[in-house]
């Protein structure tokens, strides 16, 4: 085939604890610095209907072959780059200071990256993206073939050619607009184990998708299918087609891959008694308190306020104790508010806000909850009355009696 | 220390004022010089190491002293702490036995009241001796009051340099024994003194005494289970009298009324089956006291008629309550008993049934060569007491010898109830050794006044003379030592005359006659046995200061080694504290151990998840679960409880026997009392703990062998454990769910830390990687980041 086969890994990196705080400022979620890594540079070419779209969103993309010598992620111990694509699919290894775990290192340290793969993936890129949960076909030979969902070719019985158009139902990751025209797919094909949480599946082939080599005479064909139906991942192609949703496809997923899309962060996370305003550094059990915090998005130019009513607050330790909806207002502001559980101990405010495709909110913000004080119960108590009334007319009935008794006769 | 009981209790042949004055001066003085004997003795070390808190409820002792200091009494009732039992918290203010530290803090506050800027930590180092002299000073009290002052004086020389006492109350050792035993002794000098007087004034004074007591240590119900036995004891011999019940019924309304005052005893005062004999004898005592006044209102043939009638009547009442009250307690789960009492009575029940009040080293049964060490002589000398207190026996002499049987009990159960014992031996062995003295000066100076009227005439038993003298004698020196109580109200005086003449005139028939027999001895054999009990004095001394010189003055978080090449220091717990202290976070929670929560928490100032407060045994058991799992299961329980960093402490380098490889199958077994999937038998292998080669794969993967011998190999190249003696059994191994983030200079304390949640999967293909692994080297051989492997 004329053009490469391209497949594109999105890994988006430190789904965990990105709720960034202080940059209200209109700056994004992620730098805007990217390295692109191709093993050849006329890829750059080849590709530029890709590059273009991101650097025609103000992505800044600094181009190096992957076996540059003077190839580093990072110096003096920071990161020079926002993000990495990789379009090298079969170099052998980087050059310079970077290795798999360089690259691995980077993605834990919070970046993102673009992996491009075809049949020819060298032993490091699949190691890579075996590293995320992705295992590509092991023989290289082996392509994607669906004899039912293909897309016209020349050859006939050829059916390497597969459209796909079974895409995550996600408006953050896939943007808004739908994606009429289905994605199509030639290549290698790979899998992701379903027992991993860390994996989306953006983009599946059909159920009747299997990975063979076509040239091959197959033996054992059903035993396979069945392993990669639920495999096959997010793939894309920059093959031109007349109805093709590729470029669509492609562009939305890398504004959500580099996080132009589906980013939250959570800010001025506040509580406070009923009725005052400043924050306790404990609190007591059966106090009334209210938590308020701002969540918003990025829009890819600025932070708009999130609207959800599905965001939750818990009182937590050890389990919640209370779980509660937020309310919010359109203006970003979530607040709930509820009563200390009669129990002490150390809380938590937590929010756990996981939804697919946006970055996970996990807010932990540790507050004491104290028993009465020793002036703080109830002084008297109704119930008891008859036992002040004993009390007191035994003393009564005490001090008559020593008198009686004392000066009687 | 002889010298002075001998001089003191031998009277100068001079006119009666004088020589009161003059023994009163010296009984003053030798108090004095025993009050800085038991002070100075506990200096050790301060000498030998340096002015620190001690071991580990000292530590939480400290730091509560330092939170009163800072805050004020109210917020230390009402503390809640954060920082401990996390995330459960603590109530300390309504958990704790606030005596000591309210002791402290008072000192504290006083002296900076007088502008002399002494820090809380000097004022906590020195309070256990300054309470130790204290206490010798109510030792003297106590036994003036049941047999002289010569007596006083003996035992309280001996009391100040006991080592068992020495062992809780060095200077450092900030523990509620060390103001607790100033508390029992001066309670029992209080209750005995309003027996020996019938004064409601001192009675009073008893009830707030047993109110410090019982806000210093839980041990209180020691006394309020062994005065109720006494006065039963009394009753039962027919020694009922008046004074006995002033001298108990005020102590027993008051002092439950001030006990429930104390926030961490509350409704326990009149709930738990601990007081139950108290509020018993109460009842038995005034039944006790309606009947002699009955007796005294009726004729003897109607007293008698009465007698039946009631007893009939009583016996039924009795029977019905005693069914309730058995009723009650046996539907309780624990009889209504705590742990810590129930195995003073069954001593096999911690070890069948409470593994964590039984992986207590001091709750474990002392051997007897710790007897030898912490009492020493005095267990020789305490038979000659006992004898010498039924001579004659009085209330106060049968309560000695009353406390000392059920304190040897107590001892035999718990070894740190060895505290308990060591006050009713010096009592003892200073009653035996007093009258030990007594006899022999006495028989010499009657044999010398002989020698010199006579010349060489018959020392032999039964000269009329003799034994009129010797009688003299005796009253004369009673009378001497009533006296000698400076001070005292003439009225208080002659009441107890009163009594004395009583007692005289019951027990002259018998008395003179043994004493006699006594008393007379061959003035060779008087002048030998003088100097060989000053020589077994000589013995103690000796052994007492080194006990508090060597055994007993490590503050246990500094070590000392002394080897060929010198002195060597281990000072690795403080080391790993500060660097807790100092790099990680102030909110961050530290999984070890319990044993460590308290000085993680006074020293580092970290948020501990377990400490010595064993009040929690769930939660105990979750770190010994997770301590006794394979590192993923233990990652997830540390996980859970929001522990960043784990620290052991590991011996094996230097051979530091109290590590927690040995503590380890304790967690095994506390973990598995509350989760059964954890077994004993899979770390044992045929009922052998080990961890050598021979040791059970789960044994080699749980967390605590891994986090103690991680890279403990790369030391010697083998991996030779010191404590243990061998081998270690797996020695390469790696940490997927830990790094290593710190250990101390001799490894005696290691800190790992919780890596954090995986960003990323691994896939599945494996062989992929050594295929990699096999082409690009630099790439896989590296690799530390394997997940799940």
């Amino acid at each position: 085939m004329a053009a490469p086969r391209v497949l594109l890994l999105l890994a988006a990196a430190a789904l965990l604890a990105v709720s960034s705080v202080g940059d209200a400022s209109g700056e994004g979620p992620r730098g805007r610095k990217l390295l692109v890594l191709v093993d050849d540079l006329a890829v750059r070419s080849s590709h530029s209907a890709f590059f273009g779209s991101l650097q025609a969103r103000g992505l800044d993309l600094e181009f190096r072959l992957a076996d540059d010598p003077k190839l580093s992620l990072h110096r003096y111990g920071q990161y020079l780059y926002d993000g990495l694509v990789l379009f090298a699919p079969s170099t052998p290894r980087f050059g310079g200071s970077v290795d798999q775990n360089a690259v691995l290192e980077f993605i834990d340290a919070g970046h993102d990256m673009i992996l491009a793969a075809d049949h020819s993936a060298s032993d490091l890129i699949r190691g890579i993206a075996t590293e995320c949960g992705v295992d590509f076909d092991e023989d290289p030979e082996a392509m994607v073939i669906d004899h039912i969902n293909y897309a016209s070719s020349e050859v006939e019985g050829d059916h390497t050619l597969i459209a796909g158009d079974d895409l995550i139902q996600s408006d953050v990751i896939l943007g808004s607009k739908k994606i009429e025209a289905p994605v199509l797919f030639r290549g290698i094909g790979h899998a992701a184990n379903p027992s991993n949480s860390l994996v989306l599946k953006v983009l599946s082939a059909s159920p009747s998708a299997y990975s063979a080599n076509p040239e091959a005479k197959l033996a054992s064909v059903p035993s396979l299918t069945g392993f990669l139906k639920s495999g096959v991942q997010k793939a894309g192609s920059k093959m031109s087609h007349d109805k093709a949703g590729n470029e669509q496809f492609v562009t939305e997923t890398s504004k959500w891959v580099f996080h132009e899309r589906g980013h939250l962060k959570a800010v001025n996370v506040k509580h406070h008694k009923v009725g005052e305003t400043n924050e306790p550094s404990m609190y007591r059990i059966n106090d009334d308190l209210e938590y308020s915090v701002e969540i918003y998005e990025w829009s890819g130019t600025s932070w708009k306020p999130y609207v959800a009513d599905d965001v939750q607050i818990q009182f937590f330790m050890m389990s919640p104790y209370v779980l509660k909806n937020m309310s919010t207002d359109k203006t970003a502001v979530y607040s709930a508010s509820f009563k200390v559980p009669d129990v002490y101990g150390v809380f938590q405010f937590k929010v756990e806000y996981q939804r697919l495709g946006y970055t996970g909110l996990s807010l932990a913000k540790q507050i004491p909850v104290r028993p009465y004080r020793h002036d703080e119960y109830e002084r008297f108590i109704t119930s008891a009355f008859p036992y002040y009334a004993a009390s007191f007319s035994t003393m009564g009935a005490f001090f008559i009696f020593s008198v009686a008794y004392l000066y009687h006769k | 220390m002889a010298e002075p009981v001998a001089n003191a209790a031998a009277p100068a042949p001079a006119p009666g004022r004088l020589r009161n004055a003059f023994g009163g001066v010296l009984c003053a003085f030798t108090l004095i010089l025993i009050g800085v004997l038991a002070f100075s003795i506990r200096l050790f070390s301060v000498i030998k190491y340096e002015s620190v808190i001690h071991e580990f409820d000292p530590y939480f002792n400290f730091r509560v002293t330092q939170f009163l200091s800072k805050n004020g009494i109210y917020e230390f009732w009402n503390w809640f702490d954060d920082r401990t039992w996390y995330p459960l918290g603590r109530v300390i203010g309504g958990t704790v036995y606030p005596g000591l530290t309210l002791t402290a803090g008072s000192i504290w506050w006083f002296v900076n009241a007088l502008n002399i800027p002494l820090s809380v930590e000097t004022v906590c180092v020195f309070t256990a001796p300054i309470f130790s002299a204290i206490a010798s000073w109510a030792t003297y009290l106590l036994t003036k009051e049941a047999k002289g002052t010569g007596a006083g004086l003996m035992a309280a020389a001996i009391l100040a340099m006991v080592p068992s006492y020495i062992s809780r109350s060095v200077a450092g050792s900030y523990d509620n024994e060390a103001v607790a035993i100033f508390a029992l002794v001066f309670t029992f000098y209080l209750y005995v003194k309003t027996l020996n007087t019938g004064s409601l004034f001192y009675a009073t004074l008893n009830a707030l005494s047993y109110f410090y007591m019982v806000c210093s240590w839980g041990g209180y119900t020691f006394i309020i289970n062994l005065i109720p036995m006494h006065v039963l004891l009394c009753i039962v011999t027919g020694r009922y009298s008046s004074r006995l019940y002033i001298a108990y019924a005020p102590l027993v309304i008051l002092g439950t009324l001030l006990a429930a005052l104390v926030p961490v005893v509350g409704f326990n005062a009149v709930l738990t089956s601990e007081h139950f004999a108290s509020f018993l004898v109460f009842i038995i005592l005034h039944v006790v006291a309606f009947v002699y006044y009955i007796k005294g209102l009726l004729t003897p043939r109607l007293f008698k008629m009465a007698m039946t009638l009631v007893i009939t009547v009583g016996l039924a009442v009795c029977f019905a309550v005693v069914a309730i009250l058995v009723a009650l307690v046996a539907s309780s789960p624990t009889k209504g008993w705590s742990g810590r009492s129930l195995s003073l009575l069954d001593p096999t029940y911690a070890s069948k049934y409470i593994p964590i009040i039984a992986s207590v080293s001091e709750h474990q049964p002392p051997t007897w060569p710790s007897y030898f060490m912490d009492i020493n002589v005095l267990a020789f000398l305490v038979p000659a007491g006992i004898i010498s207190c039924f001579l004659p026996l009085s209330d106060a002499s049968s309560f000695m010898v009353l406390y000392l049987v059920t304190a040897v009990y107590f001892s035999g159960v718990m070894v740190r109830l060895m505290l308990v014992l060591a006050p009713a031996a010096c009592i003892l062995s200073g009653i035996a050794l007093s009258s030990a003295f007594d006899v022999l000066t006495r028989s010499m100076k009657f044999q010398l006044s002989k020698l010199f009227d006579d010349g060489p005439a018959i020392s032999g038993n039964g000269s009329p003379n003799g034994s009129s003298a010797s009688t003299v004698n005796t009253s004369s020196s009673k009378n001497e030592k009533t006296e000698k109580s400076e001070a005292a109200p003439k009225e208080k005086q002659s009441k107890k005359n009163r009594r004395k003449d009583k007692e005289v005139t019951e027990s002259v028939s018998v008395k003179p006659k043994k004493e006699k027999r006594l008393s007379v001895l061959p003035l060779e054999a008087s002048i030998v046995s003088t100097l060989l009990l000053i020589a077994l004095g000589g013995f103690y001394v000796v052994h007492c200061v080194w006990a508090a010189a060597e055994a007993y003055s490590a503050p246990s978080i500094v070590l000392t080694s002394r080897s060929r090449e010198g002195l060597h220091v281990f000072d690795d717990f403080r080391e790993a504290y500060a660097w807790l202290s100092h790099n990680t976070d102030v909110d961050d929670k530290v999984a070890s151990w319990w044993d460590y929560g308290y000085q993680t928490t006074a020293m580092a100032n970290r948020t501990v998840i377990v400490d010595n407060n064993t009040w929690n045994n769930t939660h105990i058991a979750t770190v010994g679960t997770a301590m006794s799992s394979p590192e993923k299961a233990a990652w997830e329980i540390f996980d859970s409880l929001d522990v960043k960093y784990v620290l052991v402490v590991f011996g094996g380098l230097v051979g530091y026997p109290s590590d927690d490889i040995n503590k380890f199958l304790w967690m095994v077994r506390i973990g598995g009392g509350e989760f059964p999937h954890i077994k004993e038998p899979d770390y044992l292998r045929d009922g052998q703990y080990r961890v050598d080669a021979q040791a059970t794969p789960t044994m080699l993967n749980c967390l605590m062998y891994k986090l103690c011998y991680y890279r403990f190999v790369e030391t010697d190249g083998k991996g030779f454990d010191r404590v243990r003696g061998y081998e270690i059994g797996k020695k390469h191994f790696k940490l997927t769910h830990f790094e290593e983030v710190f250990t101390t200079h001799h490894w005696m304390v290691r800190i790992y830390k919780l890596k954090p949640q995986k960003n990323r999967i691994r896939g599945k293909l494996k062989k992929l990687k050594s295929q990699s692994s096999k082409t690009s080297s630099t790439l896989a051989a590296g690799r530390k980041k394997n997940p799940w492997q």
